[in-house]
């Protein structure tokens, strides 16, 4: 026996292979629109499209589900990528001079819990190339590429560089064509004299293969000389002596004409003809948005079309006085024209067009347009050129994320009218086009239930997103906005004006794109949500103080929303709130769409922000809390039932409300991006390099190595007046044992930031009402719901209480309302005692019910030095065996680690290293789901997915028919790390063992392990012996008998009693 | 000789009242007693004047058990510590301790200053497992439990060299930068700035973060136990006699075994403690500078234990 009890965990071969089948970590997709986009690419014969990242990331998009990603080794900016059409190569050219080839390979075999997975297509760099530099040329400019030309037979590269040089590339073997390089001198040569005038042409800018006669490539410099080469009789065919700055340039499908785009705003139109050497002129020269001085045109495409007129695309161009800060990109057909404005940087464009040679048209069907923050497809067929709304890629931070919740397994009815509620609000812009970008099979089995993601933000919309697979699709939008008055509502009705006012306006601009930052009110934004999946309740609680509970209505419907408030404080002498005012409900009734709908307008008072939220949709409760307390609130009867404050005397902080002093630092942070995103957008278009500036970087890390201050910590235990001890960090609602170990009831539980925890009996008319008779019948004639404090739980390190979870008597968590009546998971064990799991930011503790006694504890940042940051309770299924599973708890730690723990034993069992520990908003933003899976931000527009269960994971299995036979190559051997595409990650590395052995096997035991040999494990000792197991002070205020006469310890808790700390 | 008693007196006095009013009822005349009772943080305190008595009285409720023993029948080797009550019933007794009673009326009679025996002093550090360390470390205890003071200190990131087979190498280090004034560690004379800080409740910090060494002690600073390097190396305790285990520990005079990785959960025998608050040296105890390293620092309770006054309940 006592073998048993000091037999270490981890050493148990039985285990560890049920551990292997039960858990493993892997980052399974990112879901969302990459960070800081800097490059795209089409395949038009595979049909799929490439965007690079300044990370170093390429991501493949074909149709939705078909994904691929590739990070470089270096974190340096994809400045340019192109497609091998057909073949499924591509080529990227990074900041740092190098082209790679990267390859779609037919990925190893992974093994996953003891089984094998079918391996899917991954992407993979296969080669690198540098330009060597020119000899005897010390600046590493001159072989600075700028453009790249893939010809079309796809065995030739031609780059152009900043010296002005041209290079030629064999492919796909990266060998450099040395006797084919043209360089700068061979083409001066043959310019006339008076347009040489001793300068230099300046840097290649642009380079278009001819689309009717191969071999023939078009080179643009950017002093404005353009030159149609022959690649094979390696001389200039003709000469074209443009006199404006060059951006860009582009073929008309005939190859009779081509266009040119300059940096004055302009374009040109340049015929070609045979046996002419030189043209001075364009055919025609115009500039759009004139006469006053423009904006370079970046890009210009010119599209042929059967219906007559060529379509014209171009972006930039914009008057530079007016609305030079304007992001637009021009769409021009005959008369129409159309000027899309949009809220960030065009990165690049391209559209999808008939590229079958003996097609005599271009016939553009589709724009794709990428910005710095998301991607807008224009449907070019339809007429007025309407948005496609795109199924992936979605910009998740067209307003910044606040907040986000996860449901498993919706059921099919909800689901059903989600789809149909969101339907109906896109019913304005609908096109009929499907999605253009199609390539590629999504292999990955269907989904076998749907799961939903909830994201609150920052302007108090809640976005509703299908998460059952790889795609990320948004479902439906609830706004909350139209609850309150707000000073967005007057210009509301005058949308009729504004398209009048569009049409006399020139340039004819379009609000184009869902992103926008910048909130009308911060007070509206959404920081907790809650929603029933069975009973279609959604509560979502926001920054000033709201609390709103919906329903789901198919009908459209008029009605005003009831509203009480409740007041927090309660009283509480000496508080003036100086924060935020609270929103000034509407009182009028509203128009609300079909979908939720307000129901109830609860109004904390003083109206700081809700910190925490619970629902019980059997018993019609609603709990929140904010700084300064908690309540409890019947939805059903309109009233309030408990206010409970739980400030500190001495927190003044708390008083202050989050846009002073607390929310100073994100605010100043905030600031710093919007610096950020400012400079970026008026970024160069090739930062260069040059040695002065890396001298001043040079300097600049000196002076700020010198500058950095030696950073102290204080060593201090917390103390119950630390500021902000009162703000409520959880709530939970159970049905179980508080008053007696025989008699069960719904209970409120609420748990703070001093590591205080409040547990209320509640009285619900109509549940336990066999319990109500019991009690004397003194109750049955109350219609309304009423709440008794039953303990109070001070925990001893007075950490925060990060999360309160009520165990059944098997261990296991208790079931969702109405779960459990209506059948829909297994009943939970009542005939055992139960026991409550309170994990605070130190320890994870599980205690008895009713007594509360600690029963075992898992001392964490004691062992370890970090702290707990998000608590779930998973249910994991074994790979391997199809009906085992296990309940676990998974704990995130302030490191960015995940801890897996057994429950209610807390016996530690895998940890694994998943986010940076720098990486703040990511750990904040972690949601799981109750299978396993998991969700956080890795920049403000993506969402990791990651999976901690062995069986259940949400990753991309897909195929790509290529011309060239794809087998599984044995390039691809090695470990198959699943590559990031944010570069900023750490590698994953999963500690299932080893890490367990250090763990003390039970804190509780009473006779320690003492190996006397080790200065260790004697000081482990120490810490088990200190008896802090008891001396958790809890209040019970449902026990009148003084049981514990000649207790000592008791007395000491009558005497702790006494001194006089509060009771109601 | 115990006699725990549940008193429920409605009548206030002074402590030779009540003295005597306990004589009465128990028929106690003659017998020198000594009164002690246990507060609230489970200590077991004496009642000797008017001031503890009325701390006694105003802290119980709803009754004040008052424990009474036969003066000299185990009376005044009694330390008044922390968690003293609990320590006697757990039978952790007081093994070796020496009666100091008789120094307490020496020292009066001597220096005219008055200060209460070893035994009334509230342990708040301790150096521990000194047999079993190298002796360029040091570990140290700091109990918080029941005091109002800080534990006094900050620490910050910095280098630490070590010797290595490879040779002197630079490895990332905390270290303590900064002592409170009067907190406990700067009270205790144990801690200096610029320590390093090697462990903490036996945990290695090294390959850890400034935070997460921070998180550690903030989540043990209810009994914290610090191994650190001392920055000044001088006041070491050199190995006396051949072998490392007695040598090192300040057992000095008595050839107790405290210090030994089991013991350090029960007090430290008292003779081998000096109050280095006070300059004063109790008789009975050679004080050397070596003891006053390694035996235990004491801090005087707020007892009064030389005032009398009355009231009662």
């Amino acid at each position: 026996m006592m073998k048993f009890r000091f037999r270490r965990q981890g050493t148990d071969p039985q285990r560890e292979k049920i551990k292997q089948e039960l858990f493993a970590f892997n980052k399974t997709v990112e879901h969302g629109f990459p960070h800081q986009p800097s490059a795209l690419a089409f395949d038009p014969k595979l049909q799929l499209m490439a965007i690079g990242t300044k990370s170093g990331a390429i991501k493949i998009y074909g149709a939705p589900g078909v994904e691929f990603t590739g990070l470089h080794k270096d974190t340096t900016a994809v400045t340019q990528i192109h497609f091998l059409p057909g073949q499924g190569r591509l080529l990227s050219l990074l900041d740092d001079n190098t082209i790679h080839l990267w390859e779609l390979v037919v990925g190893l075999h992974r093994e996953v819990g003891g089984t094998k997975k079918e391996g899917g297509v991954c992407l993979k760099q296969v080669d690198s190339y540098t330009l060597p530099g020119r000899p005897g040329i010390e600046s590493c400019s001159a072989t600075r590429m700028t453009v790249l030309l893939l010809l079309k037979s796809c065995d030739l590269l031609c780059i152009g560089t900043e010296g002005g040089g041209v290079y030629f590339l064999e492919l796909p073997r990266l060998v450099l064509k040395e006797n084919q390089t043209l360089l700068q001198d061979q083409v001066t040569q043959s310019l006339p004299d008076d347009y040489r005038c001793g300068k230099s042409l300046g840097p290649v800018e642009s380079l278009q293969e001819h689309p009717q006669q191969p071999g023939k490539i078009l080179i643009g410099y950017s002093r404005g000389l353009v030159v149609l080469w022959d690649l094979g009789a390696r001389h200039a065919d003709q000469l074209f002596l443009g006199k404006q700055q060059l951006e860009s340039l582009v073929w008309e499908r005939s190859g009779s004409l081509f266009v040119s785009s300059h940096n004055d705003g302009g374009y040109a139109v340049w015929p070609v003809t045979s046996g002419n050497t030189y043209t001075h002129q364009p055919a025609s020269s115009t500039i759009p948005y004139g006469p006053f001085p423009c904006k370079a045109i970046n890009k210009i495409l010119w599209r042929t079309s059967q219906t007559g007129s060529p379509v014209l695309l171009y972006s930039g161009g914009m008057p530079r006085a007016s609305y030079g800060d304007r992001h637009c990109l021009s769409i021009q057909q005959d008369k129409e024209h159309v000027t899309l404005d949009f809220t960030s940087r065009v990165i690049d464009f391209f559209t999808i067009h008939n590229m079958e040679p003996d097609k005599e048209f271009d016939d553009p069907s589709a724009l794709v347009v990428l910005l710095e923050e998301e991607l807008v497809v224009i449907d070019l067929q339809t007429p007025g050129w309407p948005t496609l709304p795109t199924p992936y890629l979605a910009p998740l931070h067209s307003s910044a994320i606040t907040c986000s919740f996860h449901i498993s397994s919706v059921p099919p009815k909800l689901w059903e009218r989600l789809i149909n509620a969101g339907r109906a609000q896109r019913s304005r812009q609908q096109t009929h086009m499907s999605w253009p970008i199609c390539g590629g099979k999504n292999l990955a089995p269907q989904p076998k239930q749907q799961e939903l993601l909830l994201t609150g933000h920052e302007d108090g919309t809640v976005r509703f997103w299908d998460a059952s697979g790889v795609a990320l699709t948004p479902l439906y939008k609830l706004g909350t906005a139209n609850v309150f008055h707000t000073d967005c509502d007057e210009p509301h009705d005058s949308s009729n004006d504004q398209d009048m006012q569009q049409e006399e306006e020139w340039p004819p601009f379009r609000k184009v794109g869902c992103f926008d930052p910048y909130s009308d009110d911060p007070r509206l934004g959404i920081q907790k949500i809650s929603l029933c999946k069975y009973s279609n309740k959604l509560v979502v609680a926001g920054t000033a103080g709201q609390v709103i509970v919906l329903a789901f209505n198919d009908e459209p419907s008029d009605h005003s929303v009831d509203m009480s408030v409740v007041d927090l404080l309660q009283d509480r002498e000496g508080f003036t709130w100086k924060g935020h005012d609270r929103l000034e409900p509407r009182l009028k009734p509203a128009p609300f769409p079909p979908g939720f709908q307000p129901q109830v307008l609860v109004q904390c008072l003083p109206p700081a922000s809700v910190t925490a939220v619970a629902l019980h949709t059997e018993w019609n409760l609603i709990a929140f809390g904010t700084s300064h307390g908690f309540g409890l609130f019947d939805y059903h009867r309109r009233n309030t039932v408990l206010a409970r404050c739980t400030l500190h005397p001495n927190d003044s902080l708390a008083m202050e409300g989050p846009l002073s002093r607390v929310k100073s630092l994100k605010k100043s942070l905030r600031q710093s991006f919007r610096r950020i995103r400012k400079s970026r957008v008026s970024g160069k278009k090739r930062a260069i390099n040059t040695p002065t500036s890396k001298v001043q970087e040079a300097n600049a890390a000196l002076a700020e190595q010198e500058e950095v201050a030696p950073v102290q910590r204080r060593i201090e235990p917390r103390s119950a007046d630390d500021s902000l001890s009162g703000v409520v960090r959880c709530l939970c609602f159970a049905d179980t044992f508080l008053r007696d170990g025989t008699h069960h009831g719904p209970t409120l539980w609420a748990g703070t930031n001093s590591g205080s925890v409040y547990a209320y009996a509640l009285e619900v008319p109509g549940v336990g009402s066999g319990r109500v008779c019991e009690r004397g019948g003194a109750s049955e004639s109350s219609t309304c719901v009423e709440a008794l404090l039953g303990k109070e739980i001070q925990l001893m390190h007075r950490a925060p209480v990060v999360s309160i979870s009520v165990l059944d008597g098997r261990g296991k968590p208790l079931p969702d309302p109405y779960e459990a009546s209506q059948d829909l998971a297994i009943a939970p064990d009542m005939t055992n005692a139960h026991s409550v799991l309170i994990a605070s930011e130190e320890q994870l503790k599980v205690f008895s019910l009713p007594k509360v006694s600690a029963k075992t504890k898992f001392k964490l940042t004691a062992h370890e030095g970090c702290r707990v940051r998000r608590v779930a309770l998973v249910l994991f299924s074994s790979a391997a065996q199809e009906d085992y599973s296990e309940h676990a708890l998974v704990c995130l730690t302030n490191l960015g680690d995940m801890h897996l723990f057994t429950i209610p034993g807390l016996r530690p069992q895998v940890r694994y290293d998943c986010i940076r520990k720098e990486d703040i908003s990511g750990i904040a933003s972690c949601v799981f789901t109750k299978n396993g899976q998991g969700f956080y931000l890795i920049s403000p527009s993506e969402y990791e997915r990651f999976s901690l269960s062995a069986k259940i994971l949400t990753e991309p299995l897909c195929s790509v028919q290529l011309d060239r036979p794809l087998e599984p190559t044995a390039t691809c051997d090695g470990p198959t790390t699943q590559p990031q595409a944010n570069g900023t990650h750490r590698r994953m590395t999963g500690q299932a063992e080893g890490r367990t052995e250090e763990s003390p096997s039970s804190l509780s035991s009473p006779i320690p392990e003492t190996p006397l040999d080790s200065p260790l494990s004697c000081a482990d000792l120490t810490l088990d012996t200190t008896g802090e197991l008891t001396v958790e002070d809890v209040r019970d205020f449902l026990t009148t008998v003084d049981e514990v006469e000649n207790n000592l310890r008791n007395m000491k808790e009558e005497e702790g009693r006494s001194a006089g700390i509060l009771i109601n | 000789n115990h006699k725990p008693r549940r008193s429920s007196q409605n009548s206030f006095g002074g402590f030779k009242e009540f003295y005597q009013i306990l004589q009465t009822i128990h028929h106690i005349h003659g017998d020198d007693v000594l009164l002690e009772y246990a507060d609230v943080h489970g200590d077991l305190l004496p009642i000797n004047n008017d001031e503890n008595f009325h701390k006694a009285v105003s802290l119980a409720n709803p009754v004040l058990r008052i424990i009474i023993t036969k003066k000299g029948e185990r009376g005044e080797s009694t330390a008044y510590c922390t968690n003293s009550l609990q320590r006697r019933r757990k039978g952790l007794g007081l093994p070796g301790l020496r009666p100091a009673g008789s120094s307490t009326t020496l020292s009066k009679n001597k220096s005219g200053i008055m200060i209460g025996p070893p035994q009334d002093f509230r342990q708040i550090s301790s150096i521990i497992d000194v047999d079993i360390l190298p002796e360029t470390h040091r570990r140290v205890r700091l109990h918080k439990n029941g005091s109002n003071k800080p534990l006094g200190f900050y620490i910050r990131d910095g280098v630490s060299v070590r010797v290595t087979p490879q040779g002197v190498e630079k490895v990332p280090g905390v270290f303590i930068s900064r002592l409170v004034r009067s907190g406990i560690a700067e009270s205790t004379g144990l801690l200096a700035v610029n320590d390093e800080i090697l462990e903490v409740n036996g945990i290695d910090v090294a390959g850890k973060s400034l935070d997460q060494v921070t998180a550690m002690m903030v989540a043990n600073s209810h009994n914290l136990i610090v191994t650190v390097k001392p920055v000044n190396q001088r006041n070491n305790i050199a190995p006396r006699g051949s072998k490392n285990s007695m040598g090192h520990s300040g057992s000095v005079g008595s050839g107790g075994s405290i210090g030994s990785a089991l013991s350090h959960d029960s007090p430290s025998p008292a003779s081998q403690s000096n109050p280095i608050t006070a300059s004063l040296k109790l008789p009975g105890s050679s004080s050397t500078i070596k003891q006053l390293e390694t035996s235990l620092t004491l801090e005087k309770k707020k007892l009064n234990l030389d005032k009398s006054f009355f009231f009662l309940k």
